[in-house]
């Protein structure tokens, strides 16, 4: 048991160690694993980046999207257009899929998000739905059923490293980059409507939330983040083809995102890397076990685990390391210390996303 | 012009199915407050439970009526054991839940049953009935006729019977309906058995027309859902009527324009939802949301 007072040098320390060691592991697994493995690992990333941004939605914004496949979808066939039929550098397709899916999810944000909860769900299903036929209508562009081969990213001249390697580690930087910009938009300004959105609508309009427009905005956002994942599946695959983006990916990204951890950014890659090896073992008992145990978790966790694995992973480092706050300046003590080793991060409680009960309305 | 009716009145058959379906999305939203999502995999586990037991020789009439059964029983089960634990708790967990039960049910007709396509019964005749001169479809007609017995028996449950009166109640008030004696937990029980009894209908009404296997119901769902979002979440004549509607469109659509032709038909919900979210979201029939200040 280490006692350790916030903002302190040694808590600093503990922090700054624990993500260098983050990265130096992230960044030195594909040296030594097999190239499948590297294979696997870079999907993982591609679907960690959907999952935190509809993480974002859901933890964050209190809304359900059913169709988060179709955008990543979107950014998948944008990126691999952009790589197959246009000669713009390689880099340029994921900034491009980010915008295709943004604007995308700016147009059906807009309109669904007038409402509460329901109805976006109604409408992504539906998008979810209407992919794979509009996909394959759209051959000239996409290729139809037969798909479209995408020339993956070279591995630069003056790097020692294997292809595979090199598209893990690229997919690496993406998403830690995608990772870092969530985790300054769940802290910044957008972030904190957002919470009081989620937790109070009445409330943060009247001090002075613009709802709909970060509604609208938190959106499509969540829409770009599926499209930079979509861009690196489309890296990482080499080819995409509309039986890649059924209705099960979009119920894939949000038992990640269940999983994972609601309203934790973190969750989305630990979300990720269950939906990614699940299929990998499960497939090989049976066909159905995947989706079996997909339920089931689902279900368990909002049942067992309301945090998800975040949670389960804070709820032990709070076993082993106890932060506690400098010495008080005001008398009462904070809230905190009063609950102890309980997960006391009221903002991050999934229990509070989805408003006030009486948001279902007065029905005659 | 002949041509037009045919199509217009297999648009209404097919409409009836996905109003058997929103009926049932209806009957839960009134009572729990949630879409319940996992409506069209269950719906889906009983047509596979009838096509088993006809399967095994049980004569279709039976089979029928068992599988019927076995949904109403089976609804009751998922609202106690899985249901009533988040019942009242922030809606988002109960949404969690029906989308976990969706992939559930869904993998275990899979497992169960594989992921082959099936033969499902003919439950109508095939060929054509001349009516005025016009050759409709038997099929056609009778599923439409089978619609209109079960809103009729459900109009008479709800408004005749004590039995529907207590459901109304337990819906609409809980707390109120607690203290003249309703059993609310009993009747949300009783609410998700009908709303499973009805998606059973809609399962066996259409798998022939389908094939059945473990996908039948997604694209139903998603109709059902466009009616239900057209003619007020919250109103039972409205799924009906939305309902047809959204049937004849998509199938005058896929008849009469070329470039949707049968494969883009399913834009067609998502750009009726689309509109009625703009122009009037309430629905036809429904109720505006009111919260209180």
């Amino acid at each position: 048991m280490i006692r350790l007072t916030a903002g302190s040098r040694a808590h600093r320390a503990l922090r700054a160690g624990a993500i260098a060691l983050g990265v130096l592991v992230a960044v030195g697994i594909p040296f030594n694993s097999s190239p499948v493995l590297n294979g696997q690992l870079t999907l993982v990333l591609a679907y960690a980046v959907a999952a935190i941004g509809l993480g974002l939605l859901v933890g964050y914004g209190g809304q359900i999207s059913l169709g988060h496949g179709a955008f990543f979808a979107v950014g998948a066939y944008s990126a691999g257009a952009v790589l197959a039929k246009t000669g713009l550098p390689y880099l340029l397709a994921v900034p491009i899929a980010a915008a295709v899916a943004f604007l995308l999810g700016l147009a059906f944000g807009v309109p669904a998000l007038r409402l509460r909860g329901l109805y976006l769900a109604l409408v992504t299903l539906a998008l979810a739905v209407a992919a794979g036929p509009v996909i394959k209508r759209a051959e000239p562009l996409t290729g139809g059923v037969s798909g479209l081969a995408v020339p993956q990213p070279p591995v630069p001249g003056w790097l020692a490293v294997d292809p595979d390697q090199w598209l893990y580690l690229l997919s690496l930087a993406v998403t830690g980059l995608m990772l870092l910009l969530a985790v300054n938009l769940t802290r910044g300004s957008l972030g904190r409507s957002l919470v009081a959105i989620r937790d109070g609508e009445r409330a943060a309009r009247t001090t002075g939330v613009d709802v709909a427009r970060v509604k609208a905005l938190l959106f499509a956002c969540a829409g770009a983040y599926a499209g930079v994942g979509g861009a690196l599946f489309a890296y990482g695959q080499g080819f995409v083809a509309p039986e890649s983006f059924t209705l099960l990916l979009s119920f894939t990204f949000l038992g990640a995102v269940v999983v994972g951890g609601l309203g934790t950014v973190a969750g989305g890659v630990l979300g990720a890397l269950f939906v990614v090896f699940v299929p990998q073992y499960a497939g090989d008992v049976n066909q159905a076990l995947t989706g079996v145990i997909y339920g089931a978790t689902l279900i368990a966790v909002v049942y067992l685990l309301p945090g998800g694995a975040a949670g389960l992973l804070r709820r032990i480092r709070r076993r082993v390391v106890t932060v506690v706050e400098p010495l008080p300046p005001a008398p009462s003590p904070p809230p905190d210390a009063q609950r102890g080793v309980h997960d006391a991060d009221a903002t991050s409680d999934p229990a509070r996303a989805g408003g006030d009960p009486a948001g279902r309305g007065v029905r005659p | 012009m002949e041509r037009f009716l045919q199509v217009v009145v297999d648009g209404i058959a097919d409409g009836s199915v996905y109003a058997a379906l929103a009926l049932a999305l209806v009957l839960i939203f009134r009572s729990t407050g949630v879409v319940n999502f996992a409506q069209g995999e269950m719906a889906m586990f009983a047509t596979f439970l009838a096509w088993a037991l006809a399967d095994a020789g049980v004569p279709i009439g039976l089979a029928l009526a068992g599988a019927l059964v076995l949904a109403f029983l089976g609804g009751m089960l998922v609202e106690r054991v899985l249901i009533r634990p988040v019942e009242g708790g922030p809606p988002l967990n109960l949404v969690i839940v029906t989308l976990g039960l969706f992939i559930l049910v869904n993998a275990a007709a899979g497992w169960i049953w594989g992921f082959d396509l099936r033969d499902f019964p003919r439950l109508f005749p095939g060929g054509v009935a001349s009516i005025g001169g016009v050759s409709l479809s038997i099929e056609s007609l009778g599923i439409i006729a089978v619609l209109l017995v079960v809103v009729a028996l459900l109009w008479l449950l709800f408004t005749h019977t004590p039995v529907g009166l207590a459901l109304r109640a337990a819906a609409q008030d809980p707390a109120s309906a607690r203290l003249v004696g309703v059993p609310v937990g009993r009747m949300l029980m009783l609410g998700w058995g009908l709303a499973s009894l009805l998606g059973a209908v809609a399962g066996v009404l259409v798998a022939h027309r389908l094939f059945l296997d473990t996908n039948l119901m997604a694209g139903v769902l998603v109709y059902s859902f466009a009616g239900a979002a057209l003619g007020g979440f919250d109103s039972p004549i409205g799924a009906v009527v939305g309902s047809w509607i959204i049937g004849v469109t998509e199938a005058l659509a896929g008849t009469y324009v070329d470039a949707i032709g049968s494969d883009l038909k399913v834009l067609v919900p998502l750009a009726v939802i689309f509109v009625v979210l703009l122009v009037r979201p309430a629905g036809l029939f429904g109720s505006p949301e009111v919260t209180r200040a």
